[in-house]
């Protein structure tokens, strides 16, 4: 890869070591920060193929390209996949070990020998969780929820699976530690808790919820491998276990796993539209207090997604309520960006006009979440297309179009080089068009009674399953030429020198590509992070 | 941390500590035989709370560090003590 690379003197090339054993046993942030990338990028190609081949399927009633065995393993493989090896590490793994470390002035992480064993951990997991799915009795079958009863008895490979995801979260948890004492603990002089760039902010609240609700879900997997292999009885209600028990203890991690995927590409979003609005973020202590607000009420609202479970009426009420809370905080960034864009001199470039599409498809996304979160309504749609649409503008229109933002804006910071701008923005709009395509479709199917996870449905939902298919085959058009117009930029484009983003925060006023320790000498910050007098575009 | 000094323990406080783990695990056994209903899981979790307490503050020595340790553990303890008192919005009311 280096020779590729410009030759000034960076983390490309200063240290003098090359190969591959200087990327995978580096303790650099910036490179365990691009092997994270080119990892997770990797996976969430492998989960973009298996969605296709899923919609490709859901084309047509009946069987078109597989059988329903196979549909159940795809459909799981294809969640597991993207959810535990794309979203939550890929901000944190890839951009927050990229930028972090720089956003707040020091030179790496606090354990930087801890950072790399968090991305083998993660590699160790993640082959062990594609070894299930050619081993044993063939890949798991559950969904990625891994539900008991289902799961303690399916023959599928069950058991590798949870033990490979089990490894993964210890990655998570590390990469947590590390965040969370590199905040305390390095910043630079003059960076303040209110001069934190809202990027860094986002990424503290996600490692509290990583470290807190990880080990969780560690142990529930380790209870299904002791419910498989022992025959412990944990969930059995015969045996005095309850099977709704493993849904609490399930979604007690899952639902916070949410906001670890979806909270740090607000922080992406946060970071990027002051800077094309040319503007001081609006509201910065209640963006920054709103990421702490969403990790703390997003933790007690685990009930929600069990409202037909057999759970109490009274726990429905609970959580239902709760819910409601966690609109709130939600509602202050997103309205927080758009006073930001109030007379803003807006400059539409690929990464703008990724986080603005956040806004819209995580506000869809946000708003469809309530009515799933309304017990009342909840019952009605619950497991239907119109979850998995939910779902979908949620984690897909949001932290999949940060992380695309992220790559716009910052990846041509590392690389020195740039891709070109209007196949960036044509990829943008196909990418947008096919994406409300395929997902609002989903939504509009869900509420009409499709059901999410059947193999096969009645004729009457053909249609508009065939219109959904054709948005996917948008998006993946889209999708590939955005990444063939950025990875040719990263390699061979134009030089990117300077701070051609105009940029107020500290990643901005390094050379680029960053050096290994990052500044010359000690940074002194003397201003906020958004403060854009005397800063060019 | 830096500030850091080893504490300790006497070994007659260390055995006292150990008799009231075993006093409150035999308070757990009789728990289970008292006609409680729901409420005999908030009883048994009293107990293991007080346990558990007694082990993170002697026997790691919990007692002796700085503030900011022991608001970490509080907030970690609060987290669980949140996670698993939610559950019973379900589990006393089913």
């Amino acid at each position: 890869m280096s020779d590729m690379q410009p030759t000034a003197p960076s983390f490309w090339n200063d240290t003098g070591k090359t190969g591959l054993t200087s990327w995978i046993f580096s303790t650099d942030h910036k490179r365990i920060g691009l092997l994270y990338f080119y990892t997770t990028i990797s996976f969430f190609l492998v989960g973009v193929v298996l969605g296709l081949l899923l919609r490709i399927e859901l084309m047509a009633p009946g069987r078109t390209i597989m059988g329903a065995q196979t549909y159940n393993a795809l459909f799981t493989v294809h969640g597991v996949v993207m959810i535990f090896l794309f979203i939550i590490p890929g901000i944190p793994g890839a951009f927050g070990n990229m930028v972090m470390p720089i956003q707040v002035g020091a030179r790496d992480v606090s354990f930087p020998r801890l950072n790399l064993l968090s991305w083998w951990l993660y590699i160790i997991g993640a082959v062990i969780i594609l070894v299930s799915l050619f081993s044993g009795g063939g890949a798991p079958d559950t969904g990625w929820t891994f539900y008991v009863p289902f799961s303690s008895r399916t023959g599928t490979n069950v058991s590798l699976a949870v033990f490979g995801v089990f490894i993964v979260g210890f990655s998570s948890i590390l990469t947590g530690v590390n965040f969370v004492t590199t905040i305390h603990r390095l910043r630079a002089e003059g960076m303040t808790w209110s001069r934190i760039p809202l990027f860094t902010w986002s990424l503290y609240a996600t490692a509290w919820v990583q470290i807190l609700a990880t080990p969780i879900l560690a142990i529930t997997l380790v209870l299904v491998m002791a419910e498989r292999v022992l025959g412990t009885g944990l969930f059995d209600p015969t045996r005095g276990g309850d099977p709704v028990m493993y849904q609490h203890l399930f979604w007690i991690y899952s639902h916070p796993a949410v906001y670890i995927m979806i909270l740090p590409a607000m922080g992406i979003v946060s970071d990027i539209i002051p800077v094309f609005s040319r503007k001081p973020i609006f509201g910065y202590k209640m963006i920054a207090f709103s990421s702490l607000a969403i990790a703390a009420a997003g933790s007690l609202v685990w009930g929600h997604h069990m409202f037909t479970s057999g759970m109490s009426d009274t726990a429905v009420v609970v959580f239902s309520f709760l819910t409601f809370i966690v609109a709130i905080p939600s509602a202050i960034k997103v309205f927080n960006w758009i006073s930001t864009l109030y007379k803003g001199s807006i400059s539409l470039e690929a990464p703008m006009l990724f986080a603005l599409s956040f806004i819209l498809l995580f506000s869809i996304g946000g708003l469809s979440g309530l009515i799933l979160g309304a017990a009342a309504t909840d019952v009605h749609v619950h497991d239907t297309h119109f979850v998995v649409g939910h779902f979908h503008y949620v984690m897909f229109g949001g932290t999949g179009f940060a992380i695309f933002a992220a790559m716009h804006y910052w990846l041509p910071k590392f690389y020195g080089r740039r891709y070109k701008e209007k196949p960036a923005i044509v990829a943008w709009a196909l990418m947008f068009t096919g994406f409300n395509i395929l997902y609002f479709t989903m939504q509009v199917l869900g509420m009409k009674g499709m059901p999410r996870r059947y193999y096969d449905y009645l004729p009457e939902f053909g249609p508009l399953n065939l219109v959904a298919t054709i948005g996917s085959w948008i998006l993946a058009a889209g999708l590939i030429l955005m990444l063939v117009n950025l990875f040719r930029g990263l390699f061979r484009g134009e030089p990117f020198d300077g701070n051609p983003w105009g940029g107020a925060t500290l990643e901005w006023s390094v050379a680029t590509p960053p050096p290994t320790e990052n500044f010359e000498g000690e940074p002194v910050v003397t201003h906020g992070p958004y403060d854009f007098s005397g800063v060019k575009k | 941390m830096d500030q850091h000094q080893p504490h300790i323990v006497s070994n007659t406080k260390l055995i006292g500590i150990w008799l009231a783990l075993l006093v409150l695990t035999a308070l757990t056994v009789a728990i289970t035989r008292v006609e409680l209903g729901g409420y005999k899981v908030v009883g048994a979790l009293t107990v293991a709370c007080a346990k558990a307490g007694l082990v993170i503050a002697v026997f790691m020595h919990m007692k002796y560090e700085g503030v900011l340790l022991r608001w970490l553990l509080f907030l970690t303890l609060v987290t669980l003590a949140i996670f698993i008192g939610f559950t019973f919005f379900d589990v006393l009311y089913r």
